[in-house]
């Protein structure tokens, strides 16, 4: 087996990648052009700034039809050099330019002739991903000790019941502790069914999740539609706090320095879980429980009680997370509210590689594809918002398929420790 | 330090794994444990690391009662396990898999990387075991792997090291540098338990030896004056026959022609590269080198296990290039795989389920969509009994059979059957002489029987005493063609390093 030999056929796999991604890249640009581009008239205005800003920065006004075509050159040739001088090793960074400009293209089409708040589309970009981004770190969390987590949607719900409830009688943060301790309750569970009884993980989730959302429907139907308990579905919201100084940017100012406690817990959180699993001395243990228990095992290392702690904190992240429906948004609860948000948080999960930062980001592409969508209802687009509302969910079958490359979930993922 | 195991006694429901066992480790020696297949090895070990609970028996660590009730232990006791089956974290560096339990740490429970580095660095340095910290585990060869399993032991300041059947995945250059290590750990002052089915390494290594049979100790000894006759007969209980008695072969035609095969690797690499060789009937071919140069791909390939990217394989003028692995098996191929746990046993199917695994559509074992289990039950008995497989019952699953029976059942199962080829990796990985035995000398049989046979080994020895014609790989090619009997060894292991090209 010479070296060249080798490379050759390393070769032809880069090969075929790089014509299939000019391939869509070519696609892109014709319907770039004959979509975005031909026939549109008038010009886009994005707004970006926002209402109280200090100093305005003024409109972004795009011609519509001339950006298309533009788009769509940039397109072609970028399709065209991949597939002739097939092979680069840079095709993936290239789809993924293309399909912002893409995207582009799209939003100056949607806006021709009418103008939209380009900061304000931003921001609910990052309100949307939120439930997402809490159900995903959940998902993390839980899939890294390998106990596979179903029950993320029914964790999000009970964190919101349960926030709305404590809240109404005790405050914002008692709910937010309501909350997260509802939450860690049903981790917990969660746990004692995988790990203890070995239950199969999938159908301990899925009942998880019918448990929280029959219990939550019956009693917001049954007793906190009643007049005598109405003031338990009425919680105080958390407001948004102006971070000093940073809020006062343009652009930059309303799109993350004011926003609500959730937000910046969010991203908190984050960025505390990536140091937890991947700088510290407890990350390694729970990550070695999570590819090879039995190599932990025999260290000493006590597999049990990690999965107890780690799917219990979990719990606790989602049940916090769920608590921003309520708290954190509308201050009351109403029947299946998370609607499949922590479903969504397992895909963001899987986008993300089982990385709290990918599992954000993910989260961040589902937001930005919900809050585009809702903007496109309201310029009244002929393309069915429903079709852009798909879109994430296309794009995470593609990914999990492993067109983009393969994601590979930790190895013990969803077994059940036997000890001997 | 000395640990002393009296009367240790391990029962698995009914089974008796160890019954009144007792054996010292001391500072500065090596004790070997021999003993056939399910005789109790590893369980004795298990115990010993707080694995397992005894039902039975003490442990007194320098003369003083200690009892371990988990491998935390066992380490913090300074006793050290290198397993039969690694205990390495495929995804982490070898610094952190070193590491992982004592983690050298900073303030807010930060893990210090640099500090772990060194220190494997500095373990490295003082017993002789270089090894890139920074490396994968998943992307170092199996040696490597397990001097790191040795620095782990090590780096817990361990005294006491135990080795379960550490050279059934080595190359023998491997086998070498190891024998060199575990000198350089005795000269250190550790005591170290060796357990191998090999007698020329107990022979070559211990300074004693103590031979288990059916959970107790048959006998003990000093192997620098025991020949390995005399010491399989102990393992055994009757004499055995190290050599394998054949008569020369009669080859007939060729039954599997394979041409110009090119096989791509797990990472898009090629692993088999314009192979070209044909095996006859009635003729035994095997496949000498070291691991890692093709073979797996090669026979995964031809078995339909793997996709063939160029070439073709045929078998009695059929083309089976591409043929699933079922139609394959239905040509009366026998294929028994290289790793007996992956793709050879269903571990938590009982012992009859797995016999039947292969053909439980046939005929024989059951009619239209049901399956017969009377007839399953019958043949299974009738294979255990013959390959020696040591189970209280048919019934029970397979994961609990120790690793050489788990071997021996897919022996069984795979040459129990009327078959016209042989294909077979590593047929004796893990198993004791006198199963060994038994094997070869079924597959001599069937090739007395005009049955062909390809054998891959990376154990030479196997190679030698089976082939009767041996073609060496290296680098996915066939480098070289020896004739079976009387080629020269170094010869034949200078191919398998590439020198001879
Ligand atoms: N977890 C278990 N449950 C039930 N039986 C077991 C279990 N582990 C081992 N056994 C049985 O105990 C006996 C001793 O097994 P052990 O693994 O100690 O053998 P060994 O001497 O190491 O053999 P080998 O050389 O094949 O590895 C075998 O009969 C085996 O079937
Ligand atoms: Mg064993």
């Amino acid at each position: 087996m010479s070296a060249g030999q080798t490379s050759k056929v390393i070769d032809k796999a880069r090969e075929r990648h790089s014509l299939v991604v000019g391939v869509i890249l070519i696609v892109l640009a014709v319907f770039t052009a004959w979509v975005f581009g031909y026939g549109t008239v008038g010009d886009a205005t994005f707004r970006l700034a926002m209402r109280g800003d200090s100093f305005k920065v003024g409109d972004l006004v795009v011609p519509a039809a001339p950006y298309a075509y533009v788009v769509a050159a940039i397109l072609a040739y970028f399709g065209a050099r991949l597939m002739m001088r097939s092979g680069s090793r840079r095709a993936n960074l290239i789809l993924g330019i293309g399909l912002i400009l893409f995207i582009t293209a799209f939003l100056t089409w949607a806006t021709a002739d009418h103008s939209f708040s380009l900061t304000g589309m931003l921001k609910s970009t990052i309100i949307r991903a939120l439930p997402i981004a809490f159900g995903g770190l959940t998902g993390v969390l839980c899939e890294r000790v390998a106990v596979i987590n179903i029950g993320i949607e029914g964790m999000l719900l009970a964190g919101a019941f349960s926030g709305v409830v404590f809240g109404s009688l005790f405050g914002g943060w008692a709910g937010l502790a309501g909350a997260a301790m509802t939450g860690g309750l049903l981790g917990l569970i969660l746990a004692v069914l995988t790990v203890t009884y070995r239950m199969d993980q999938i159908i301990a989730g899925v009942v998880i999740n019918i448990f929280v959302l029959g219990l939550t429907s019956y009693l917001t139907s049954q007793v906190l539609a009643k007049e005598a308990f109405r003031h338990l579905n009425d919680a105080p919201v958390f407001r948004a706090i102006d971070i000093p100084y940073l809020s006062d940017f343009p652009i930059i100012g309303p799109l993350f320095f004011q926003h609500n406690l959730f937000v910046y817990a969010a991203f908190a959180m984050v960025a505390i879980a990536t140091y937890y699993l991947f700088h510290t001395r407890t990350g390694l243990r729970a990550r070695a429980v999570g590819e090879h228990p039995r190599a932990a095992d025999t260290l000493g290392i006590n597999v049990f009680r990690i999965r107890y702690i780690q799917v219990t904190v979990a719990g606790m992240v989602a049940g916090f997370g769920g608590a921003w429906f309520t708290l954190g948004s509308v201050g009351r609860f109403d029947e299946n509210m998370t609607s499949g948000r922590g479903f969504i948080g397992l895909a963001a999960m899987i986008f993300g590689r089982w990385h709290p930062v990918g599992a954000l980001a993910a989260a961040l592409v589902f937001g930005f594809a919900d809050s585009v969508q809702q903007k496109m209802a309201l310029l009244q687009t002929p393309i069915p918002s429903e079709f852009l509302a798909m879109a994430p969910y296309v794009a995470t079958i593609i990914v999990v398929a492993g067109l983009v490359g393969r994601a590979r979930p930790p190895a013990a993922d969803g077994k059940p420790y036997v000890k001997e | 330090m000395e640990v002393e195991l009296r009367n240790i006694t391990k029962r698995f429901g009914d089974l008796v794994a160890n019954d009144e066992v007792s054996l010292t480790i001391q500072p500065g020696k090596i004790l070997g444990l021999l003993g056939e297949n399910g005789a109790g090895k590893t369980t004795m070990m298990n115990v010993l690391y707080g694995l397992y609970s005894a039902d039975g028996g003490e442990i007194f660590v320098d003369g003083k009662p200690a009892s371990f009730a988990s491998p935390k232990d066992a380490i913090a006791a300074g006793i050290g396990m290198v397993h039969q089956h690694f205990m390495l974290v495929p995804v982490f560096t070898v610094a952190e898999n070193v590491v992982l339990g004592v983690e050298p740490t900073g303030a807010l429970d930060r893990l210090d990387l640099k500090r772990a580095r060194e220190q494997v660095r500095d373990i490295g340095a003082e017993y002789g075991l270089e090894v890139d910290p920074d490396a994968l585990i998943e992307d170092i060869p199996v040696g490597l792997q397990q001097r790191v399993e040795i620095i782990k032991t090590l780096f817990r300041s361990a005294e006491i090291v135990i080795f379960d059947e550490p050279t059934a995945v080595l190359t023998p250059q491997e086998v070498k540098e190891f024998f060199q290590i575990v000198r350089s750990l005795r000269d250190a002052g550790k005591g170290i338990v060796f357990i191998t089915h090999k007698l020329g390494e107990i022979i070559e290594l211990t300074d004693h030896v103590k031979v288990l049979r059916g959970g107790r100790v048959v006998g003990e000894g000093d192997p620098k004056i025991m020949s390995q006759v005399e010491l399989a007969e102990l393992m055994v209980g009757r004499p055995v026959d190290l050599v394998v008695d054949k008569v020369a072969a009669n080859p007939g035609k060729a039954i599997l022609e394979v041409s110009g095969l090119k096989v791509l690797g797990e990472g898009g690499d090629v692993a088999v590269d314009n192979v070209d060789f044909d095996v006859r009937a009635g003729e035994i071919v095997g496949i000498a080198g070291v691991q890692g140069n093709g073979q797996t791909e090669l026979i995964e390939a031809i078995t339909g296990l793997r996709s063939v990217a160029d070439g073709s394989i045929s078998f009695e003028g059929e083309d089976i290039t591409h043929h699933s692995p079922r139609q394959v098996h239905a040509l009366r191929i026998a294929h028994i795989p290289e790793d007996r746990q992956r793709s050879g046993i269903i571990s938590d199917f009982s012992i009859a389920e797995n016999m039947a695994l292969d053909s439980y559509y046939e005929d024989r074992y059951g009619r239209g969509v049901t399956l017969s289990w009377p007839q399953i039950n019958a043949q299974s008995a009738k294979d255990v009994f013959e390959f020696d497989v040591r189970t209280p019952t048919i019934f029970n699953a397979a994961s609990t059979l120790s690793g050489g029976n788990q071997q021996k059942l897919v022996a069984a199962r795979e040459l129990s059957r009327e078959i016209k080829l042989i294909i077979a990796s590593q047929p004796t990985r893990g198993i004791d002489v006198g199963s060994i035995e038994y094997i070869h000398q079924r597959i001599v049989a069937a090739r007395d029987a005009g049955v062909g046979a390809l054998i891959v080994s990376t154990e030479l020895d196997e190679i030698m005493a089976l082939s009767d014609r041996i073609l060496v790989m290296y680098r996915g090619r066939i480098v070289k063609e020896f004739a079976g009997g009387g080629s020269d060894v170094t010869e034949i292991g200078m191919a398998m390093a590439g020198v001879a090209q």
